[in-house]
């Protein structure tokens, strides 16, 4: 029997919305994966944190704040930082197609637009997550 | 050791060597490896054995929203400020439909987690019989061993195995609130028992003292070996009475090591983590879910009995070990 996974659900910025990442959280939780929520304005920094100490092998944040050119690449390269490269690294929100293209180059796994059904998300995180533990 | 150095080994050592250098993230891996029932698991206890029982461990349990993250949150920022190293365990409850769990306890431990150095890990029970506890217990060994002073472990108040880990604490303390039922629904749950202090939290709200006198009068009835436990009010939104429930908690501490209460609880811990052990692993060699499952179901369609089939199967894994030549 495999373990089920653990994904951290995360807003950085400073946004004050959190419906959507809530019913990611739950969309997830109901397809088996242990979902840890962070809440709202989060900083890369305690994102990071959140998920060294939590052991995820899944980050999603959400962002619609408009900083995510400023916020997202800050969370890859703390990741890198603290060897935390295997976590697969996956966003979604209010970001223009080009800009997604863009964080897709620089090592989110997948930037997902508006109007994403949730279904597609867990596919997605269970297509391409690896336990490492 | 004398197994050869396969790659389990080695991982097991490079955990470790990560881990004594104080190494979060090797302190993460260490306690899924427990959760998840990693093979070397019982190797890295053992490893780590000799390190713990240093910390103090605080339990926290209640009714679903009492306020016991906000506490454990304000005791976090309580003994940090005083100098101390704080790390939390979490546990919410997996979802029997999906197997997936929601974990938010972190949010409400915000305060706490700006100040560097707080650990908090969000655990689901993964609503296993027993399982909870191991990895629970284990969890908390773990903080203990990695050199947190301070050691809180937070779960909601039902279910016996949820509050067996709060139980299974230095001290336990549990959280009520005037919302959350009159002290009968708390005995009702278990809850009377296993505390060594109460706390009313949201004593902003309605109806806080009279729970408090009701509390009281419950536990002037009660004849009992241990310390008779206090009951304080508090606001932990507002943090006030948080330094009260602080303080509360060391004095019951310095009392139960004074008469020796904390040892034998120490000693109860370990004693209860062999036997589930124990279970466990008669559980793994013996139980095979789905020959039991059929044999029971063939017995039940022929007309016997559910408590006759139960004795005919214990008796034939009995027969099955004898004929293995005895027990290992
Ligand atoms: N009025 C009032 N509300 C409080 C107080 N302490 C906590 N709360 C609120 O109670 C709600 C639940 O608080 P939590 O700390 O999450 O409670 P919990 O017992 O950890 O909840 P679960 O882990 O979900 O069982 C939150 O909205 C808190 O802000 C208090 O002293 N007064
Ligand atoms: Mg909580």
């Amino acid at each position: 029997m495999s373990r089920p996974l653990r994904v951290l659900v995360g807003k950085p910025g400073l946004d004050g919305h959190d419906r959507g990442a809530k019913v990611v959280a739950a969309s997830l939780r109901d397809r088996g994966m242990e979902v840890i929520y962070t809440g709202l304005h989060r900083t890369p920094q305690q994102i990071v944190d959140a998920a060294e100490q939590e052991d995820v092998d899944v980050i999603g944040l959400s962002i619609l704040s408009g900083s995510h050119m400023e916020l997202l690449p800050q969370v890859r390269a703390l990741l890198a930082e603290r060897g935390l490269d295997h976590v697969l690294l996956i966003a979604g929100g209010i970001i223009p197609e080009d800009e997604a293209r863009e964080l897709e180059r620089r090592g989110y796994a997948r930037v997902f637009g508006p109007g994403t059904a949730t279904g597609d998300i867990a596919d997605f995180i269970e297509h391409n997550a690896r336990r490492t533990s | 050791m004398t197994a050869p150095l396969t790659a389990a080994t080695s991982a097991l050592e490079d955990l470790l060597a990560e881990f004594r250098a104080g190494k979060v993230g090797a302190l993460a891996r260490a306690i899924s490896w427990v959760e998840n029932r990693h093979p070397q698991s019982g190797a890295l206890l053992d490893a780590v054995y000799p390190q713990v029982g240093r910390a103090w461990r605080t339990g926290v349990t209640g009714p679903p929203g009492a306020g016991k993250s906000t506490l454990v949150d304000g005791l976090a920022r309580h003994w940090g400020a005083a100098g101390r190293s704080v790390g939390l365990v979490a546990v919410d409850p997996t979802s029997p439909f999906s197997g997936g769990a929601l974990l938010g306890d972190r949010v409400r431990m915000d305060r706490a987690l700006s100040q560097t150095g707080v650990y908090v890990r969000s655990m689901a029970n993964r609503g296993s019989l027993g399982g909870l506890s191991l990895a629970a217990v284990a969890a908390a060994d773990l903080l203990d061993a990695f050199g947190f002073q301070e050691v809180l472990l937070e779960t909601v108040g039902v279910g016996q195995a949820e509050i067996d880990v709060a139980a299974a604490a230095d001290t336990t303390v549990v959280v009520l609130t005037p919302a959350s039922g009159d002290s009968v629904q708390a005995m009702k749950a278990g809850l009377m028992e296993v505390a060594d202090l109460f706390v009313v939290n949201k004593a902003d709200t309605p109806g806080a003292e009279r729970l408090q006198t009701e509390l009281e009068d419950m536990l002037g009835l009660r004849r009992a070996a241990a310390p008779r436990p206090e009951v304080l009010l508090c606001r932990a939104l507002a943090d006030q009475g948080v330094a009260e429930v602080a303080q509360a908690i060391e004095r019951r501490r310095a009392a139960d090591q004074a008469s020796g209460r904390l040892e034998a609880r120490r000693r109860a811990r370990d004693l209860a983590r062999v036997r589930r052990l124990v279970v466990e692993g008669l559980r793994a060699e013996l139980w095979h879910e789905q020959e039991i499952q059929e044999a029971a179901a063939r017995a039940l369609a022929h007309g016997e009995r559910p408590d006759e089939v139960a004795r005919k199967l214990v008796r034939s894994i009995l027969e099955g070990i004898q004929r293995n030549g005895g027990p290992a």
